[in-house]
């Protein structure tokens, strides 16, 4: 029996959507509260739309809106940028397997794997039957309109409503620690997530709060490096 | 009130440096490690371990700028944190989670520990 590619789609969005559903809501807030911080900076109308389709990095653009204030000082854009994004270095490496063959859709598979995305994609293996690399597809575009949609919105209702934003930016932490929270169910991964958030912490003891990123790193590369073999062992465990 | 301090151009420079570092980082793994290419075992080693390290490390990057030792001594965060756990356990809804713990914290630091 011949199936039409527009069945493929359909099937594949269909299994998609469910799995986005989470990051729906919490993107949709998040989205909201980024397109309200900046409006309240000035950059109403398309500014928030635009920025979350082309860089489309939620935890960058709120770090953006923050380093909107000093002014166009590349040096320190493009670093920041690096420090905050150089998690994405090891999203590509765990995905590399996933993402072998997916032919065109693969640049914009790789644009789109935010957070959130990766969350879904790294654990989730569609149902016998559904096209895998449309699956990856709409589960990327959905998150990524979500966003959009979140951002736009946020933009309207911070030019229209004056807002006290203070304390806003915490939609971001609360999103990282359900992650985690998330995350933290699967026990395998519980040391690495201890290891993160040790050297995390102990190069924000050493380092101060704005320079600490890019020890906390390599602090976290070096220690799995060293414990390589217990923690292979875990992973590989049935 | 903020005002601007960049024109326009010098705005859309801002942001599409942003978006281009941005680019480079997502892609520049899938450069390195072709798909004709075998990728070596340490760094699938490092793509299974790592993820979990970096969403902590995002945790402890995020409550960074936290006070621990000054008035309001880290209170709104430490409450919003517990508060989100707590909620997260009880409907284990992200949006109610985020929705929830964000609201909070706005009410403690715009209204409680001023």
């Amino acid at each position: 029996m011949a199936v039409s590619p527009g069945n493929i789609r359909k099937k594949a969005l269909k299994a998609a959507f469910p799995y986005t559903i989470p990051v729906l809501t919490g993107f949709f807030v998040l989205g909201l509260a980024f397109g309200i911080l900046i409006s309240s900076k000035g950059y109403g109308f398309f500014w928030p739309t635009l920025v979350s389709i082309v860089v489309y990095a939620g935890s960058m653009q709120f770090v953006a809106v923050g380093m909107m204030a000093g002014g166009l000082e590349p040096l320190s854009i493009i670093l920041m940028t690096l420090m905050v994004n150089a998690r994405h270095l090891f999203y590509g490496l765990s995905m590399l397997e996933k993402y072998r063959g997916t032919g065109w859709m693969k640049p914009y598979l790789i644009f789109g794997l935010c957070d959130e995305t990766y969350s879904i994609l790294c654990t989730t293996e569609p149902a016998e039957g559904v096209d895998k690399n449309w699956f990856r597809f709409f589960v990327t575009l959905l998150n990524q309109i979500y966003w959009v949609v979140g951002s736009t919105v946020g933009g309207f209702i911070g030019m229209v409503i004056p807002f006290n934003t203070t304390g806003i930016d915490f939609a971001l932490t609360a999103l990282f620690i359900v992650i985690f929270l998330t995350q933290w169910q699967n026990v395998k991964g519980r040391p690495s997530a201890l290891i993160g958030i040790f050297c995390a912490f102990l190069c924000r003891l050493i380092f101060g709060p704005d320079g600490f990123l890019i020890p906390a790193m390599l602090c976290i590369l070096l220690t799995m490096t060293v414990l390589r073999q217990p923690l292979e062992k875990r992973y590989n465990r049935p | 009130m903020t005002t601007i301090t960049m024109s326009t151009g010098e705005s859309l420079i801002f942001f599409g440096l942003i978006a281009a570092v941005t680019m480079f980082t997502r892609f520049l793994p899938f450069l390195l490690f072709p798909e004709n290419k075998k990728t070596p075992k340490y760094v699938e080693y490092l793509g299974l371990v790592l993820p979990y390290a970096i969403i902590g490390m995002l945790v402890v990057y995020c409550l960074k700028n936290a006070t621990p030792l000054a008035y309001p001594f880290a209170l709104p965060e430490l409450i919003s944190v517990v508060s989100i756990g707590l909620l997260q356990k009880w409907r284990n809804n992200m949006l109610l989670s985020i929705g929830g713990g964000t609201l909070l914290y706005m009410v403690l630091v715009q209204a409680v520990f001023v």
